[in-house]
C-alpha cells in the first residue's frame, strides 16, 4: 500500500512539474518581459538592472526552479494588463466558477440517475429507447450551442431567466455567493443547465450499464423470489450497488467541468475564472494564463489522485495492478 | 427486417465491392436505422460543402458582391425575406446559407486534417513504443499521460493562442488553420498511440512476427506491413469518433475567439459572430450555423457509435 501511495504521488508531482514547465515555456515564448515592462527610452543599464532583479540573467534551469518555487507558494506574479496580484484575481473569481460547477453536478445527478434507472429497468419501452437515443445527441451537441439555444428560448423569446451575469451576490468572508439572492438563483439556472447537459448523459449511461449488470446478479433474483416489491428492489437494493462508480466518476469529472466551464462562462458572461482566462488570452496576459493553467491542472490532478487512492483502499486488487 | 442471411451465399463474390456488400459490417449497417440516417445526413452535408461554389447564391468572401441594403434580411418564409437569400443575411448583407456552406468546408477540412496528422503520429508512436518497449516506450507513454492529465480544451486554447501570438503577421492568415490542426492533433494522437501500442505488444509475440523476423525482414517493414494491419480495427473506430471531436474542438476554439478569424469563418466563427446579434432580434444569423454544426457532429458521432458496436466481436 505504501509503495502504491508513493508511486501515485510521484506521478502527480511529475504531472504538475510538467504542467508548470509548459506554463513557464509560455512565459519564455511570448516576448521578453523586460521589453514588456520598460518603455522604449530605457537605457541598457536599466534593462540589465531589471534583468538581474527578475532573475533573467540566471540559467534556464535556475529560472524554472524559481518559477516552480514561487508557484508552489502561490506567487504567480502580477497581471501584465492591470498590475494586480494574479492569485488574488483568480481567488476572487473562484467562487463563481465553483458554484456553477457544483450546481451543474447536482443537476446532472438528480436528472441522470433516475433516467439511467428507468432506461435500465424499462428497456423495451419507447420512452427508454427515446432517452437512450437523445443521450447520443446530448453527448454530441456542442456546449456553447446548447447555451446559445437556451438563451434564445428562455431569455430572448420567453424572458424567464436572465441571459448573462451572476445577479446579486452576498459576501461571506472572502467567498461571494449568488445562491442566497433571488436574482443570483435565477441567473445560475441557464448556465448550470447548459454545463450539466453533457454530464447528465454520462451519468445516465453509466447508471444504465451498472444497473443492467447488477440486475443480473443472484441477490436480486433472490430478492425477487422473496417477493420484495419491484420498486424497493430497483431503488433500494440495485441502485445502491451502482452508486460507487457514479460517485467516483462525478468526482473525477469535476476537474474537467471546472476547465470546461470556461466555454459556458463565455457564453453567459459568467464572471468566473474561465472568463478571466479567456480575457487574458485575448490580451496575451501571460501571468494569468500560466496561473490558471497550473491551478486547474492542480485541481484535476488532486481529484484524480484522491479517487485512485480511495479506489485502492476499497479494492486491494488494484494496488498490484498498477504497473 | 426479412433479409436475415441464414446460410452463407453459395458463391463467394470476387470483386472488392462485392466482398464489402457481403460482409457483416454492411449487414449491420443495413439494419441500423440511426446509422443509415446519419450516413445520409453526413453525405448531404459533405456533398453540399464540396459543391459550395456551385450551390451557394453568393461568394461570401467576395466583398464586391455584398450589398448593404441586403443586410439583416430574415429567412425567405418570413415577412421581408428575399429570394436568393433563403436563410436570410447577416449585418453586412452576407448570405447565411453561403456562409454556412463555405464554413462547413473549413470545419470539415480542419477536422479531417487533424485526424490525419494525429493518426499518423499516433500510429507511429504506438508501433515504435509497442515494438521496441524499454525507454522509448516509457518516454512516449509518459508524454501521453501528461497530455491527458490536462483538460483537452485548455491545451488547445493555449497552443492555438500562443502560436498565433508568435506567428509573424504576414503568415497569420495562412498559418492559422495549420496551427489549429496541430493544436487539436497534439492531444488526440495519444489515444491512437495507446490502442496501437497495446495491440502491437500482443502481436509482437505471435509466431508470424517471430518467423518474419527470423527470415530477416527489416523492423520498419515488419511493423508497417505485418503488425499494423492487425491493429487497425480499433484505430478506425477511434478515428471516426475523433473526427467528430475535432470538429467540435475547432468550433469551440473559433467560438472563443482563438480559432478561425472572421475573414475565413468556420461554423464556430459564424456562431461567434452571430451570437452578438442574439438580442437584436436577428436570431437567424446564429441559429442556422448552429443547426448545421449540430447535424454534422451528431451524424459523425452516431456513425462512430454504430461502428464501435458493429466491429466489437463481443457484441456480435
Amino acid at each position: 500500500m505504501l509503495a502504491f501511495l508513493i508511486k501515485r504521488f510521484a506521478n502527480a508531482i511529475f504531472v504538475m512539474l510538467s504542467v508548470s514547465f509548459i506554463a513557464f515555456m509560455i512565459f519564455r515564448f511570448v516576448g521578453d518581459p523586460v521589453e514588456l515592462m520598460l518603455n522604449e527610452q530605457a537605457t541598457q543599464e536599466q534593462r540589465d538592472d531589471l534583468r538581474t532583479r527578475l532573475g533573467l540573467d540566471q540559467s534556464f534551469i535556475a529560472q524554472f526552479g524559481t518559477f516552480v518555487g514561487n508557484a508552489a507558494k502561490g506567487d504567480f506574479g502580477i497581471s501584465f494588463r492591470n498590475q494586480q496580484d494574479v492569485l488574488a484575481m483568480i481567488a476572487e473569481r473562484f467562487p463563481a466558477t465553483f458554484e456553477l460547477v457544483i450546481v451543474a453536478t447536482i443537476i446532472s445527478l438528480v436528472v441522470g440517475i433516475p433516467m439511467g434507472v428507468i432506461t435500465a429497468i424499462r428497456r423495451q419501452t419507447w420512452y427508454a429507447e427515446a432517452m437512450q437515443f437523445t443521450s447520443i445527441i446530448g453527448v454530441s451537441l456542442p456546449s456553447f450551442v446548447v447555451g446559445i439555444g437556451l438563451i434564445l428560448i428562455f431569455s430572448v423569446w420567453l424572458g424567464w431567466f436572465p441571459a448573462f451575469g451572476r445577479g446579486d451576490t452576498v459576501q461571506i468572508g472572502w467567498w461571494s455567493t449568488g445562491l442566497l439572492t433571488h436574482t443570483g438563483r435565477m441567473s445560475i439556472v441557464l448556465p448550470a443547465l447548459s454545463l450539466s447537459l453533457f454530464q447528465i448523459t454520462l451519468v445516465m449511461r453509466l447508471v444504465r450499464a451498472e444497473m443492467l449488470e447488477v440486475l443480473r446478479s443472484d441477490f436480486i433474483k433472490f430478492a425477487r423470489a422473496r417477493g420484495i416489491p419491484a420498486r424497493a428492489i430497483h431503488f433500494r437494493h440495485a441502485l445502491r450497488n451502482c452508486l460507487m462508480p457514479v460517485v467516483t466518476m462525478t468526482a473525477m469529472q469535476i476537474g474537467g467541468l471546472i476547465a470546461f466551464a470556461l466555454v459556458t462562462e463565455t457564453v453567459f458572461q459568467w464572471p468566473g475564472m474561465g472568463l478571466l482566462f479567456i480575457q487574458a488570452v485575448t490580451f496575451v496576459d501571460v501571468p494569468i494564463m500560466a496561473a490558471y493553467l497550473c491551478i486547474v491542472a492542480l485541481i484535476f490532478v488532486l481529484l484524480n489522485t484522491i479517487v485512485d487512492i480511495t479506489y485502492a483502499v476499497i479494492d486491494p486488487r488494484l494496488r498490484g495492478a498498477e504497473k | 427486417m426479412t433479409d436475415i442471411p441464414v446460410t452463407a451465399p453459395a458463391k463467394a463474390p470476387k470483386t472488392r465491392t462485392g466482398q464489402f456488400f457481403d460482409s457483416d459490417l454492411w449487414w449491420s449497417f443495413k439494419n441500423s436505422k440511426p446509422a443509415i440516417g446519419a450516413a445520409i445526413a453526413l453525405t448531404v452535408v459533405i456533398l453540399a460543402a464540396i459543391l459550395a461554389p456551385v450551390l451557394s447564391p453568393q461568394n461570401p468572401y467576395d466583398l464586391a458582391s455584398l450589398e448593404l441594403w441586403n443586410a439583416e434580411l430574415p429567412p425567405v418564409w418570413m415577412e421581408g425575406g428575399q429570394m436568393p437569400f433563403i436563410l436570410g443575411t447577416d449585418v453586412q448583407g452576407r448570405d447565411i446559407l453561403s456562409g454556412i456552406l463555405y464554413g462547413t468546408r473549413i470545419s470539415i477540412f480542419i477536422g479531417l486534417a487533424s485526424v490525419v496528422v494525429s493518426l499518423a503520429v499516433g500510429v507511429m508512436a504506438g508501433l515504435t513504443a509497442g515494438y521496441y518497449g524499454g525507454w522509448v516506450d516509457n518516454v512516449l507513454m509518459r508524454v501521453g499521460d501528461v497530455l491527458l492529465s490536462i483538460p483537452i480544451i485548455l491545451v488547445a486554447i493555449l497552443v492555438s493562442s500562443v502560436a498565433q501570438a508568435l506567428l509573424p503577421p504576414e503568415l497569420r492568415e495562412a498559418g492559422i488553420s495549420i496551427v489549429l490542426v496541430l493544436a487539436i492533433a497534439l492531444y488526440s494522437w495519444v489515444q491512437y498511440a495507446r490502442v496501437v501500442r497495446a495491440q502491437t505488444m500482443v502481436e509482437r509475440r505471435k509466431e508470424y512476427v517471430q518467423a518474419s523476423r527470423l527470415v530477416g525482414t527489416p523492423a520498419r517493414r515488419l511493423m508497417l506491413k505485418h503488425i499494423l494491419p492487425n491493429t487497425l480495427t480499433p484505430v478506425f473506430v477511434a478515428a471516426t469518433l475523433n473526427f467528430g471531436l475535432a470538429i467540435l474542438i475547432e468550433a469551440t476554439l473559433s467560438f472563443l475567439g482563438v480559432g478561425m478569424p472572421p475573414n475565413q469563418p468556420s461554423l464556430g466563427t459564424l456562431i461567434r459572430v452571430g451570437n452578438q446579434y442574439l438580442f437584436s432580434g436577428s436570431w437567424w444569423i446564429v441559429l442556422f450555423p448552429s443547426i448545421q454544426l449540430c447535424i454534422l457532429v451528431v451524424a459523425v458521432n452516431m456513425l462512430g457509435d454504430w461502428l464501435r458496436d458493429a466491429l466489437n466481436p463481443k457484441l456480435r
